[in-house]
């Protein structure tokens, strides 16, 4: 799971208002080399909880000095695009769960792919 | 009842019917896998995305993720949604490029606001229509996909969902939810005068109502509907009043024809050959 997924990842547990942003407990995290589209990243930084971000990346020891706070031009920045680039598209949790903020339901993440399958109650 | 047993919603539900062997099939099968291209590009089209723009969407239903890999060529991002784990374990396989997550989505999408710019489902949405355990209820089921869809897409944005819906009543249950829910648009029709090439698109719009796109091969079908009679001085030959025309005569050919090109299908351009018979050999 990159961690562009979990950055729209929500819990949707019945009774839950704001599950976000999930925690993530890693046990495997790979670095994935993928094309850099500078373009792509720019018109995602607006759409990205930059917190959420800030915290997922920190707590897989990943945040390759991302600063707290979104710079003001990002656009035409390339060295910061690149920073943003690799921790939302590069760094992928492989083994681990995600955990709502809210209620504490875990949802194990295995070869990559989150389960976010509900119980009959929870739906 | 012997068409049911084609439709695979009768046979199992989804994260049962496709288990390791029928997801084989989606990486093995090349006429599944054109197909599936195919239905992916025309979704594609109808979603008309701004061009130039590398947009984030989402895919539901995306098994294998052979929908994945046209966006992937089209160089968009994706995310995307299936109940089968079998199907995204291919999907890993094929080393896909796009995030993929195990739900479903008939406990609604498990996205924040506003963060997809578009929509598509190849075959996915009929399978809402079955209640395959004693607390399933489809209409509610595809009120809360429909309504979890609605606001994780940003305003303005589409959606479109290649459907294979068994009758009427099933396609005006997943178009009323889809309205409940705040959505605008309706469904699309290609080549409606086949009836194997003919597929439906469900095109939904997300705040903004736009123009719904036409179905492909459907221009011969809305020519017949004028709402006048036009005035001919041509008779009419006693050998149309007489009914079919002689097989493998001239007439018979060109209407065999027109049929097809109103089907869709490829046919050669008339001609002063057309029909025409070879001279004898002995």
């Amino acid at each position: 799971m990159k961690l562009l997924t979990h950055n729209m990842l929500t819990s949707h547990v019945k009774g839950v208002t704001k599950g976000y942003p999930l925690l993530i407990k890693a046990t495997e995290v790979k670095v994935n080399e993928v094309d850099f589209n500078p373009q792509f990243i720019s018109r995602m930084i607006p759409k990205i909880e930059w917190s959420a971000l800030i915290q997922a990346a920190e707590g897989l020891g990943h945040l390759q000095d991302l600063p707290s706070a979104v710079a003001p031009d990002f656009e035409s920045n390339e060295d910061f695009l690149r920073k943003v680039h690799r921790a939302l598209l590069e760094v992928e949790v492989i083994e681990g769960c995600l955990q709502c903020p809210e209620s504490g339901r875990e949802f194990p993440i295995s070869r990559g792919i989150p389960n976010m399958l509900l119980n009959e109650d929870e739906s | 009842m012997s068409s049911s047993c084609r439709r695979p919603e009768h046979i199992a539900p989804p994260e049962v019917f496709y288990n390791e062997e029928e997801a084989k099939k989606y990486t093995q099968n090349s006429r599944i896998i054109e197909i599936q291209n195919q239905m992916s590009e025309r979704a594609v089209e109808l979603l008309s995305l701004p061009e130039d723009q590398t947009c984030l969407l989402l895919d539901v239903g995306c098994g294998s993720g052979l929908s994945g890999d046209y966006l992937s060529e089209e160089g968009h991002h994706w995310v995307g949604v299936d109940i089968s784990s079998a199907m995204l374990d291919v999907a890993v396989e094929r080393e896909v490029e796009g995030g993929l997550v195990l739900a479903d989505m008939g406990q609604g999408l498990p996205f924040r606001a506003g963060t997809f710019d578009g929509c598509i489902s190849i075959s996915a949405l009929q399978w809402l229509c079955n209640a395959d355990k004693k607390s399933h209820s489809p209409p509610r089921r595809l009120h809360s996909f429909f309504s979890s869809l609605y606001s994780c897409l940003t305003r303005g944005a589409r959606a479109v969902f290649q459907i294979y819906p068994e009758n009427s009543e099933q396609l005006e249950l997943i178009t009323a939810q889809a309205m409940r829910a705040g959505f605008t648009g309706g469904v699309v029709v290609d080549y409606p005068n086949s009836t194997k090439a003919k597929k439906f698109f469900l095109c939904l719009f997300a705040g903004v109502s736009g123009v719904l796109p036409k179905g492909l091969g459907s221009e011969t079908a809305e020519r017949g509907v004028s709402s006048q009679a036009h005035f001919t001085t041509q008779r009419l030959r006693y050998k149309a009043m007489k009914g079919k025309n002689v097989k493998k005569s001239r007439d018979w050919i060109m209407e065999k024809k027109e049929r097809r090109r109103r089907q869709g299908r490829e046919v050669r351009a008339d001609s002063k050959y057309t029909g025409r018979h070879r001279r004898p050999h002995f």
